[in-house]
C-alpha cells in the first residue's frame, strides 16, 4: 500500500428505509471503492437492520437495495462489522442477516464472511484507528 | 491544517449548513484551509438560487455564496443526490430536458467522487448533519 491509503469507515446508523442515508451512504461507498482506500463498513443502532436477509419492499413502493451489499465483495469492501449489543437491542442475531462473502486474494480465492460481529469496546477500538469516518 | 467539510442536511430544517458555516469562517480566520465543502443528502438544497427567506433571517444560500467569492471555496453539490431533489445547473437541465435551472452561483455540481478526494487529501474530514 502507498503512503496515499487512508482508512475510511463508512458508519451506517439509521434503518434502510423510511429515510435515504442507507441509500446515500451505500452510493458513496460504490464510488469511494475506486479510489482504491482501505475501506470498511460498520453497521450500528438501526443500521444493523440494513442488513437483515428476506427485505420486501414491495408494499412501500422503495428499492430493495439489500442485494447491493452481496456486491461489495467485487469492489474489495470486504469488512462489514455488525456492533452485537445493536443486534441484541433489537432482538436480531448474526442468523438474521443475509450471508455476505469475498474472495480472499491472500488465501487462494477462498470464500470467506465479509461480516464480522463485535462487540461494542471492538467496534469503539475500530474507529479509533480509521482516518476517515463518514457517519450516515 | 487542510480541512474538508461535507453538509449532509437541508437549509433551515436543520442547524447544519449554518454550523458547517460558522467552521468555515472560524477555522479560515484562525488560518486553516478550507478547500472544498461537498454538499450531499437534503444539504444539496443549501445551492437553490430561488429560496427566498423572510428579509430579517439570514439567507443560507447567500452566506455560502459569498464565502466562496472571498475565499474561493470549492462548493461542491453532489450530482446524484441534487439530482433526485430537483436541482440542476444549466448543463444537466438541458442534458434531462428540463425548462430551468437553479444552482446559485459559487456552487458546481459533480460526483461523489469529489467527496472521496476531499477526504483524501485534506488532514481532517467534518461532517455537520443532524
Amino acid at each position: 500500500m502507498s503512503e496515499d491509503v487512508k482508512k475510511f469507515l463508512y458508519v451506517n446508523r439509521k434503518a434502510p428505509y423510511g429515510t435515504i442515508y442507507a441509500l446515500e451512504a451505500l452510493e458513496v461507498v460504490l464510488i469511494g471503492a475506486a479510489f482504491d482506500q482501505d475501506v470498511s463498513l460498520a453497521f450500528l443502532d438501526d443500521g444493523v437492520f440494513q442488513l437483515t436477509s428476506g427485505q420486501d419492499t414491495a408494499a412501500i413502493g422503495v428499492k430493495n437495495f439489500s442485494p447491493t451489499f452481496r456486491a461489495l465483495g467485487d469492489y474489495e469492501v470486504t469488512r462489514l462489522y455488525v456492533e452485537r449489543e445493536s443486534l441484541e437491542e433489537r432482538g436480531l442475531s448474526a442468523e438474521d442477516l443475509q450471508e455476505i462473502t469475498y474472495e480472499d486474494e491472500d488465501d487462494d480465492w477462498a470464500e470467506k464472511p465479509s461480516i464480522r460481529v463485535v462487540s461494542r469496546e471492538e467496534m469503539a477500538a475500530i474507529m479509533a484507528e480509521q482516518d476517515v469516518i463518514l457517519s450516515f | 491544517m487542510k480541512i474538508g467539510v461535507v453538509v449532509s442536511e437541508g437549509p433551515y430544517t436543520h442547524q447544519a449548513a449554518d454550523s458547517a458555516y460558522n467552521f468555515v469562517r472560524a477555522a479560515l480566520a484562525a488560518g486553516h484551509e478550507v478547500p472544498r465543502v461537498f454538499f450531499y443528502h437534503d444539504g444539496v438544497n443549501v445551492s437553490t438560487r430561488l429560496s427566498v427567506p423572510p428579509q430579517d433571517e439570514r439567507n443560507i444560500q447567500e452566506n455560502w455564496t459569498a464565502l466562496a467569492a472571498e475565499h474561493g471555496t470549492d462548493l461542491v453539490v453532489c450530482i446524484a443526490a441534487a439530482q433526485r431533489r430537483g436541482l440542476l445547473d444549466a448543463n444537466e437541465a438541458k442534458r434531462q430536458g428540463k425548462d430551468a435551472d437553479n444552482i446559485a452561483e459559487g456552487f458546481r455540481i459533480s460526483g461523489l467522487g469529489q467527496l472521496i478526494e476531499m477526504a483524501i487529501q485534506t488532514d481532517r474530514l467534518v461532517m455537520f448533519g443532524d
